[in-house]
């Protein structure tokens, strides 16, 4: 297997535990910012090593690079304060107040020159120029699970905005915050919207009450409406391929439905059957092997290296068809069902799309957009916790909050162990935009991997 | 009182009799019934009245004749010899009792018949009654059937009403429902948006209080200005820029779009092109085998024509169509032509393929069916044959017996009985040979049988008087010298004394010298002085005795001798001895006996 030969670096260091909330980490192409509590680390990403410390006003409960990699923003959302750190001029620092109208959330504008603050209750949405000291309003901002989405090229930005029980779209000009184009939409409650990777549709979709996508152009014309069906809680999630040329629609009736991007019809629909019987589709089930442990080793050898009692083996195996996957009935009683499509991920080359079905938290399926067919189903020992497609690869990292990180690639899917010492449990991870490192990210540690990019070349 | 009676039964019949008359061809038979039925009844009500007395003679006589006129015997009049007198004329008397007797046995014939017609009726009637009966219960049970149906389809018609009525009151509620929950809907929402309203002005409030506050927190502290990403200088909001935006965003969407196109332009060659192999693909295919289907049939071949000339026209077309837009049309058209004949062409080659393969199918069967012809042909040529021989065979025999008239054909045939006479001859000869050595075997037979017979004889004699002899001895007690040979003598020997036997037995064994290997055990038995037990076994007789003496299969000495002699006689006449010991056995049987 392809995967066997893969040579794991791992690095791993341990962060100081702290009452409130996680350590937080971020990557940029070169750097890794990580910050416990008030003091913001940057490191070196090949070599981990320190190369600048901040020191913030309080607790930083957000941080997020500047698109060139240049700044940091740290926001302490308790003290309504913004300060954005310089790599480059570490004595440069800026620090926005947004005083006693509350800060929920921040986020850097696309040319990583303004910070776009939503203020408590969703009053506005303030827009902070560190070119001008400008500030700009932008009023009646939705809250909602997805009310801003900036176009991949950073020139646009569209907003969701609720006024008078009414849903709009602005879409606004990055580079002066001139207001393009204001429309209402035909939504009874606008859940999010999204623009295409090419940044000329705009796909708005309605809360869950309501299965309804709707496709707008860059100048608001209502290019499409689509709907699956009525009465029954509609659309989960929604994602665009890198392509653009499909939009995959997850909903509440487990089921994914891709969208063409020229008539925006319904080319395919992709169904997540609990038994799996007469499909092409190879199904790995994790195989979970305690490892043999003598009465003698037990003694001295299980003391010294005390963390792989714990750390339990794993491999995958090809399961013979027919398959059935576990799966959880929702309680009908409570809001938010644990059903339906929650995520939905394309590879980079827009070949792949990995989905996972909530009612069947251990499975991640892969289905092959080209044959539009189910390609692989990995069945995890238990519920997957998070996955991401590799930024330059068709190649899948899955944790699924053990010490273990599972990758699958068309040649195959293997399982890899973790060597952290104590109970180290990957919570999230996150590719490098090399798409040579992973991070995983534990309660109290963090874990790079590194693959060994030369050996898959060959 | 005779008088009486005769006039009330004269009455009565003519009474009867006019009514047969009336009747009579209709009903004859009820009529002759009750006729007879009538002096039946008479001679049982009295005997005392006889119908005809002395005195009454001609009356009865005219009685009878009008009687028998009645029944249509007008011919035979019964009439006295003498007028007054008591005889009668015999002929048609008897005449008239004959009719009489014939009518009567006709009558009881008819009368059986009708008896047995009316036993068939009424055993038919029987059974016309059970199977009514039957019928009836079958009725009576079907009845009830139809009414437990009736009562089942009552109650699931009751059923029904009670779930159609269920059914709609759940719809009832159902539509409730619905409309509680639009009402609800529509209060909700109503409420939401007011709630909205209510935030939105509280949201409208408090902005506008924390910017009448002229919150001093509200700031950024910049320590220098940052320079744009791009290095430009900030645009001024005017007109232009907006304009400018609208240009951007349009020629976005223009080179978006134009990238679509040319995405799909490029998808449209490549189909193009996919369309035009496959075109010159079709033509490829379909050119070569022209001549094929064209040897195969004439209008096949005409519409190939038809389709090659369409073809050329295609081929023109073709150029066009790669730099006219415009005929897209065309093109489809064309394609949708080929194909339509590609198919067509298709279709013709399944059928063909079919028809040859239904062909070579039949060539399969027609060796099949040549073979059986042949067989056939082959078992009438053998028939054909076997007549033909049989034919000649016939023809022969006919000519063999025509021809035995014939005198060569005697001559022919005295030949053949010459030979068989020969042959015959020789036989009678060796049969004849046969004949004589059976007779000579027969004649020694007889003589063996007449030898046996004399020394028989001789025996008897012997015995005879050696019986005497031993009656003779036996009268004066205790003589050693003689014992019995047959068992009733020895029975009687026993019971006067049983020390005889014992004694006898021993003088016996004295004299017989042939048995002198018997000897041992017999004094050893005979030694001790005889006992009651003794006695009394003796008594029991024979079995006893017999079983006393083992070896000898319980054969008295006088058994034996006469199987001595036996011994003896067949060395004398040992011409065969096979049959020899039969014939002696048999007569050795009936000496027995």
């Amino acid at each position: 297997m392809l995967w066997l030969s893969y040579i794991m670096q791992q690095k791993y260091y341990s962060v100081p535990k702290d009452e409130n909330e996680g350590g937080l980490v971020l990557f940029c192409c070169s750097h890794q910012a990580t910050c416990v509590q008030y003091r913001l680390v940057v490191r070196d990403v090949s070599t981990l090593q320190i190369l600048q410390l901040y020191t913030c006003l309080d607790q930083v409960s957000h941080m997020e690079w500047s698109s060139d990699s240049l700044f940091i923003l740290c926001a302490m959302y308790n003290r309504g304060l913004v300060q954005v750190w310089s790599l480059e001029q570490p004595d440069w620092h800026c620090k926005i107040d947004e005083g006693s109208i509350g800060l929920v959330s921040s986020r850097w504008s696309p040319d990583g020159r303004h910070i776009l603050n939503t203020t408590e209750f969703h009053l506005r949405v303030t827009v902070w120029s560190l070119c001008t000291k400008a500030v700009s309003y932008i009023k009646h901002p939705k809250a909602c699970q997805k009310a801003v989405d900036f176009s991949r090229d950073g020139r646009y930005l569209a907003l969701a905005e609720r006024r008078d029980c009414k849903d709009y779209v602005c879409v606004f000009v990055c580079d002066d915050w001139h207001l393009l184009r204001h429309f209402e939409t035909e939504t009874q409650d606008l859940a999010g919207l999204e623009w295409s990777p090419n940044g000329c549709v705009l796909a708005v979709w309605d809360s869950c009450l309501e299965y309804k996508v709707l496709l707008y152009s860059l100048d608001g014309r209502l290019l499409s409406t689509y709907s699956a069906y009525e009465w029954s809680l509609g659309v989960k999630s929604v994602s665009w391929s890198p392509s653009s040329q499909f939009l995959a629609i997850g909903s509440y009736d487990e089921k994914v439905r891709i969208l063409n991007h020229i008539t925006w019809k319904k080319i395919a629909q992709f169904e997540h059957p609990a038994i799996l019987d007469s499909t092409k589709a190879t199904v790995y089930k994790e195989v979970e092997k305690r490892p043999a442990v003598g009465s003698d080793e037990m003694s001295l050898h299980s003391i010294t290296i005390g963390t792989t009692l714990f750390n339990t083996q794993s491999k995958y195996e090809i399961s013979p068809l027919p398959v059935q996957i576990p799966v959880v009935k929702p309680d009908p009683d409570r809001a938010n069902p644990k059903i339906g499509i929650s995520a939905l991920a394309f590879s980079s080359d827009s070949r792949y799309l990995a989905t996972k079905n909530d009612n069947m938290a251990t499975a991640v399926w892969v289905w092959d957009m080209q044959k539009m067919s189910l390609q692989a189903v990995l069945e995890q020992t238990s519920a997957v916790r998070c996955f991401q497609w590799d930024p330059l690869r068709p190649r899948l990292a899955l944790c699924t909050g053990n010490a273990k990180l599972y990758l699958w690639s068309p040649g195959g899917c293997v399982s890899v162990q973790v060597p952290a010492e104590g109970g180290f449990q990957v919570q999230s991870l996150n590719w490098h935009c090399s798409g040579d490192s992973v991070i995983l990210l534990g309660k109290e540690q963090l874990c790079l991997c590194y693959m060994d990019t030369d050996q898959e070349d060959k | 009182m005779g008088e009486w009676w005769t006039t009330e039964t004269s009455m009565e019949n003519y009474e009867i009799s006019s009514i047969s008359h009336v009747t009579m061809s209709p009903s004859r038979r009820n009529n002759l019934v009750s006729m007879y039925s009538f002096p039946f009844s008479k001679s049982s009500y009295s005997e005392l009245s006889a119908f005809c007395i002395e005195d009454n003679i001609p009356q009865c006589i005219s009685y009878i004749n009008q009687e028998l006129a009645s029944l249509g015997l007008s011919s035979t009049c019964i009439e006295a010899i003498s007028p007054g007198g008591t005889g009668l004329s015999t002929v048609p008397a008897l005449n008239a009792m004959y009719e009489l007797l014939q009518i009567h046995r006709r009558n009881m014939c008819n009368l059986e018949e009708l008896e047995r017609e009316h036993l068939r009726k009424s055993s038919t009637l029987e059974h016309v009654q059970m199977s009514n009966t039957r019928l009836k219960d079958q009725l009576e049970l079907s009845i009830r059937e139809k009414s437990g149906l009736h009562e089942t389809e009552r109650q699931l018609q009751l059923k029904i009403k009670t779930l159609q009525s269920c059914l709609k009151t759940e719809k009832d509620e159902v539509q409730k429902l619905q409309s509680v929950i639009a009402s609800r809907a529509s209060q909700y929402s109503h409420d939401a948006k007011r709630k909205e309203r209510e935030a939105v002005k509280l949201k409208e409030r408090l902005s506008q209080l924390l910017v009448d506050r002229k919150d001093k927190k509200l700031a950024i502290d910049v320590l220098n200005c940052l320079g744009r990403a791009d290095g430009k200088r900030r645009h001024w909001k005017t007109t232009k820029a907006t304009s400018s935006h609208e240009n951007e965003m349009y020629k976005s969407l223009l080179s978006d779009y134009e990238a679509s196109q040319r995405s799909l332009m490029l998808e449209n060659a490549e189909l193009k092109k996919v369309l035009q192999q496959m075109k010159k693909e079709m033509m490829h295919i379909l050119s070569p085998r022209q001549p094929s289907i064209r040897g195969a049939t004439a209008d096949e071949s005409q519409e190939q024509a038809d389709l090659d000339g369409e073809k050329g026209g295609d081929t023109s077309r073709e150029s066009l169509d790669q730099y006219c837009e415009h005929a897209r049309e065309q093109l489809t058209n064309s394609i949708r032509q080929q194909w339509r004949k590609l198919r067509n062409h298709v279709e013709r080659l399944d059928s063909q393929a079919s028809q040859a393969q239904n062909q070579l199918e039949s060539k399969e069967v027609i060796p099949r069916e040549t073979h059986e012809d042949e067989m056939e042909r082959m078992r009438c040529e053998v028939q054909q044959c076997k007549e033909f021989i049989h034919a000649q065979q016939q023809l022969l025999q006919q000519q063999l017996n025509t021809s035995f008239d014939d005198e060569t054909a005697a001559l022919l045939n005295d030949c053949y009985t010459l030979e068989e006479k020969e042959r015959l001859k020789e036989e009678w000869k060796l049969f004849e040979e046969q004949k004589r050595n059976f007779e000579r075997e027969r004649k020694n037979f007889t003589e063996a049988a007449i030898r046996l017979g004399r020394e028989k004889k001789a025996f008897e004699e012997d015995r005879a008087s050696w019986l005497k002899n031993q009656f003779l001895n036996m009268t004066p007690f205790r003589h050693r010298r003689r014992c019995s040979s047959s068992d009733g003598q020895s029975a009687l020997s026993i019971r006067s004394e049983p020390e005889i036997r014992m004694s006898s037995v021993n003088g016996q064994l004295a004299k017989s010298s042939t048995y002198t290997t018997f000897s041992t055990p017999r004094p050893s038995r005979s030694a001790p002085v005889p006992s009651t037990t003794e006695l009394y076994r003796t008594l029991r007789l024979i079995p006893d005795s017999s079983s006393s003496r083992h070896s000898n299969r319980g054969r008295w000495p006088e058994c034996s001798n006469i199987e001595d002699g036996e011994t003896r006689v067949r060395p004398t006449n040992g011409l065969r001895p096979g049959d020899m010991s039969i014939f002696s056995l048999g007569e050795d049987e009936n000496s027995l006996t």
